[in-house]
């Protein structure tokens, strides 16, 4: 038995030799549980992104391997452990989990291997764990919210109730919009994530009522996002307690809401760095070919997937090796790509500094649910914790 | 701590009782009855979700849906019967948890592969979208009312099946002494077909009321399983009327918990630290409970009387 | 030699020759990948002895993994972060952390084990999987060590002699403790001790008419297996370098058993096996579609449905028809 083992083991192993003239590119993600939905999205970008290169880096083939963390933390170390040591990838990208891309860091950095983000932004990564070979096509945690807890000044909101779920970024979402959100919170509610992630906010939203706040702050991200905003809706508190969402109400959860008459979403207002309306030649292309290719609008996930590829393909094609790892860590560092967002550039922690928009759900002229923007909330916005990170 | 909101999460935890209590009354019948371990059980309940959404799509109502996919789950539930528990009522525990432990794989992947990680939201007819408000501060969702009611009359049903029909006392018989059953003429084997079955239904009902709610998605049997089997054990296996109390006993422990925990852990830690700790010890509370019922009673609070 | 015997000795020397084979051939992954087997086969080892030879099947050996991972986690995170110091817990010697490890394993298995023990059959297995959920839930509700987010380990325990930084030597150690575990078990099932946990498997009311405690006689069994398995998950954090609580989740708990079950129970190489094949299938399934848990679910159906005995139970009942 254990010879078949080994012999099936010899089989897989000489598939692993690297081809000198490709890129090779590791790209985690979740691809099972129910969060997949949101894997499957950036795995359709980073192949539409692929294919819009023509499979190449300037001279070199683009070769993408997907790993999937299972929405966990030690799965998704594992399947990154796989990437950087069997397949010898040159840059792992993706991570939608902070606490998967925090458990998972260590596994790439220490292998001398640039790490991409195009997804979570955990508050440590950009601050004291910042490192030279991490870069992010996303944003820190906390920016979001923060440009949310503006908005919610401006609108007079004088206090808030907040529920995000419990775990790394559910915590910075939290830090983040009490950093700038001027009245008072009034009560907070972290609720079980992960694979059996709680789904019945019955208790949760009752408190959230009797609170008598101005408005509830949320942040559900792939398929509790659906589950919330129904029984949001169900529990009848869209006239008394406002709905202020952050990668709640998004391209993941609208076409479910709208199949299934959700009109109580429709107005309600989100902040992002991307809209499928941004006004750029690379998203109107993106967004066409996606819609095209996939029938229904890219999320975020998508446009930052779509962009950690471009990213690493922009580097590469202009060392045009692989080796040079100061070249390419320079040329990372000057973003000279034409992101989806439109021009950004990178601070010294190597998180981007960009706008911050306020989008609002729209039906489209096709009738389709979506999103577009309303008004810049942050232009050019660093994150906080630049200043903790020791780079120059 | 305000009387309304005591009342409203008195409800909810009313509510998530009968849900679980939906659930662990199958569970509880096919390993009373079968002496059958089910960790499938779950996947019932998750199937029954995904069939009833389908159906709610292409009939165009949920509750005409609910009534199609019940004997449907049914069905499905006779076939694990057929093909996977009856070859291994001889074998013991271990090769049951194992085997339905596989299945729990097979049924989840195959939700997967047919519908998509995405889950499926469900809509309600017009008329329980709304609100039932009993005063200004008691506000619930009509919808709750639903599952409550749904909960209670099959709750009531089983009871009445139980005790006072033929098939019941079968099923009462065959708990208490299988092969005097058999030796009196009765089909055991279609009878044992049967209680699966409607353990299956029971569960499958059980999902389809709450996907409204948390919309039918391919994790939802995870989350319950483990729940419901706390329920048995703590109720005491095989024991319909020990299911019930420990059902609403969980429920209301663990919505309670979660609704005001934090608040009494704020008397004496951070409110951070609090927050943190909250969610994770409401949850635990469940295992406390039963670890003490079984410490104290190593048959649950209600013993079958024969076994 | 007994047929048995061949086999554990072949499946034991293939074990300790290809990783390092695998590794200096630059295929780094595959050690680690053997490093990780062997660990899991140590838990799956200690487990076998409560579980095979015992009769007590136990639902949460998972969570002494996990105490035996956090045993080493939150040392070391003190050590880094500072804390604890005036306990002696804030440290990155092995000296203490493996102690320390087997210790909290040990605690756990004699208090969890004195109520479970009480319980029979089911109630048996159920309560052992609520005493892991608690240890699940304790974990995660505590914020300092992460919680729901898992712990990384940024220094790893320090021995003598011993680098476990170097791929090789953490094999090498978690090798030979393997082959430690499965002599301590041979030894303990070979004596009159074992005969009696054997005995009480088969009838515990005659072995409890013979005069024996049999109650004390498995808590003995029970804490020995925590305490063995406490060791496994202090390595299995030493390799992995990161903790969640998801490792005690009943899943996992789940995943040994089945470990044991396919090796073959209460056979002393079938726990080896067991894992072996898990991890490989595991790995090979995974590699091939997202969607292994189908082919992976219906295998352990057709194992349980078909094959009787696990694999040392196959292999047995070859001979049987070849003599």
């Amino acid at each position: 038995m254990k010879r078949i083992i080994s012999a099936a083991l010899a089989a897989t192993m000489f598939t692993s030799v690297a081809q000198a003239e490709s890129v090779k590119i590791g790209f985690v993600t979740t691809l099972t549980t129910p969060a997949a939905v949101i894997g499957n999205q950036m795995e359709n970008a980073v192949n539409l992104a692929v294919e819009h290169l023509g499979g190449k880096a300037g001279d070199l083939d683009i070769e993408v391997i997907f790993g999937d963390d299972g929405f966990a933390p030690e799965t998704g170390k594992q399947a990154t452990d796989k990437l950087v040591k069997q397949d010898d990838v040159d840059f792992v990208a993706g991570y939608i989990w902070s606490h998967v891309l925090l458990a998972s860091r260590k596994s790439v950095l220490d292998a001398g291997k640039f790490l991409i983000s195009a997804n979570a932004g955990p508050s440590q990564m950009a601050g004291k764990l910042c490192d030279p070979n991490f870069f992010s096509t996303s944003w820190q945690n906390d920016q979001t919210p923060e440009a949310m807890g503006d908005v919610l000044n401006d609108a007079g909101v004088k206090s808030l109730y907040i529920m995000a779920p419990n775990y790394a970024a559910g915590k910075d979402m939290v830090a983040g919009v009490e950093r700038t959100f001027e009245g008072e919170i009034v009560g907070r509610d972290l609720t079980k994530w992960g694979a059996d992630a709680q789904l019945d906010f019955s208790a949760e939203l009752a408190k959230a009522r009797a609170s008598g706040a101005d408005g509830i702050f949320v942040f559900y991200p792939g398929a509790a996002a659906g589950a919330f905003i129904k029984q949001y809706d169900q529990a009848g508190l869209a006239e008394e307690l406002p709905l202020y969402s952050v990668f709640t109400v998004d391209a993941i959860s609208l076409p479910r809401l709208q199949e299934a008459g959700f009109t109580a979403v429709l107005g309600s207002q989100t902040t992002q760095e991307w809209d499928p309306t941004l006004d750029n030649e690379a998203n109107a292309r993106f967004v066409a070919d996606y819609k095209a290719q996939f029938g229904g609008y890219p999320s975020y996930y998508a446009a930052q997937a779509y962009d950690s590829i471009m990213l690493i393909a922009s580097a590469v094609a202009k060392v045009g090796n692989t080796e040079d790892t100061d070249a390419l860590r320079a040329a990372l560092k000057e973003s000279d790509f034409d992101s989806v967002r439109g021009e950004f550039t990178y601070g010294n922690n190597n998180i981007p500094i960009q706008n911050f928009y306020l989008r609002e759900v729209v039906e489209d002229a096709d009738g389709v649910w979506t999103t577009k923007v309303v008004k810049t909330v942050y232009e050019n916005a660093q994150d906080n914790f630049a200043a903790e990170c020791p780079m120059e | 701590m305000d009387f309304a909101l005591l009342v409203i999460q008195t409800l909810n935890g009313l509510q998530l009782g009968l849900l679980l209590f939906l659930v662990a009354s199958g569970l509880t019948l096919v390993f009373g009855i079968l002496d059958f371990v089910n960790l499938a059980h779950a996947s019932l309940y998750l199937i029954g979700a995904f069939i009833c959404a389908t159906l709610t799509f292409a009939l165009g109502n949920f509750l005409i849906a609910v009534v199609v996919a019940l004997p449907l789950t049914g069905l499905i539930g006779w076939a694990v019967e057929r093909f996977v528990a009856r070859p291994l009522y001889e074998r013991d525990h271990l090769d049951h948890v194992l085997a339905t432990f596989g299945l729990i794989l097979v049924f989840e992947t195959l939700a997967h592969l047919i519908w998509g990680p995405e889950g499926i939201a469900v809509p309600l007819p017009e008329f329980l979208q709304g609100q039932i408000v009993l005063s200004e501060t008691l506000i619930i969702p009509s919808y709750r009312f639903l599952i409550i009611g749904a909960g209670l009359a099959a709750a009531g049903g089983l009871f009445w099946m139980v005790n006072f029909t033929r098939l019941g006392m079968l099923i009462r018989a065959g708990a208490s002494n299988r092969t005097m059953v058999s030796a009196l003429g009765i089909n055991i084997e279609m009878l044992f077909g049967l209680v699966f079955a409607i353990g299956a239904t029971l569960a499958g009902l059980a999902g389809m009321l709450v996907a409204p709610i948390t919309e039918a998605n391919i994790g939802m049997g995870n989350s319950i399983i483990i729940t419901a089997f706390v329920v048995i054990i703590v109720g005491g296996i095989g024991s319909m009327k020990g299911a019930f109390v420990a059902a609403l006993l969980i429920g209301l422990i663990d919505t309670l918990g979660r609704s005001f925990l934090d608040d009494i852990f704020k008397i004496f830690m951070s409110p951070s630290a609090a927050e943190n700790s909250a969610p994770a010890i409401s949850a635990m509370l469940i295992y406390i409970i039963m670890a003490v019922v079984l410490a104290l009673k190593p048959q649950g609070l209600f013993p079958p009387k024969v076994r | 030699m007994s047929r048995r015997n061949i086999i554990t000795l072949v499946v034991m020397a293939l074990l300790a020759v290809l990783p390092p084979v695998f590794y200096l051939t630059g295929n780094a992954f595959y050690l680690d990948l053997a490093t990780r087997l062997t660990i899991l086969a140590i838990a799956a080892v200690s487990l076998n002895l409560i579980l095979g030879y015992g009769g007590l099947i136990s639902f949460g050996h998972a969570a002494y993994l996990g105490i035996g991972a956090y045993a080493v986690g939150i040392p070391a995170h003190h050590w880094l972060y500072g804390g604890l110091e005036s306990l002696g817990l804030a440290t990155t010697s092995g000296y203490v952390q493996i102690p320390l490890a087997i210790g909290v394993a040990a605690l756990f298995a004699l208090v969890t084990g004195a109520i479970c023990l009480r319980t029979k059959g089911v109630y048996f297995i159920m309560i052992t999987m609520a005493f892991a959920q608690m240890m699940y839930y304790a974990i995660v509700s505590i914020e300092e060590y992460g919680g729901d987010d898992g712990l990384v380990i940024d220094s790893r325990s320090e021995l003598p002699f011993i680098d476990l930084d170097d791929p090789l030597q953490l094999f090498g150690l978690a090798y030979v403790s393997l082959v430690v575990a499965m002599l301590i078990v041979r030894m303990i099932v070979n004596s009159r001790f074992g005969m009696v946990l054997r005995g009480a498997k088969g009838n515990n009311e005659r072995v409890v008419m013979l005069g024996f405690n049999t109650y004390l006689f498995r808590l003995t069994a029970y804490v020995i297996a925590g305490a063995m398995a406490g060791y496994a998950g202090a390595l299995l954090g030493n390799f992995t370098t990161f903790i969640s609580p998801e490792m005690m989740d009943w899943g996992r708990s789940g995943e040994l058993m089945f470990m044991v079950i396919l090796g073959g129970t209460a056979t002393l190489v079938g726990p080896v096996i067991g894992a072996t094949l898990f991890i490989v299938l595991e790995e090979v399934l995974s590699s091939l579609t997202v969607y292994w848990h189908l082919p992976f679910g219906l295998l352990l159906l057709a194992v349980v449905l078909f094959g009787k005995g696990g694999i040392m139970g196959m292999l047995r009942a070859d001979k049987e028809d070849s003599e």
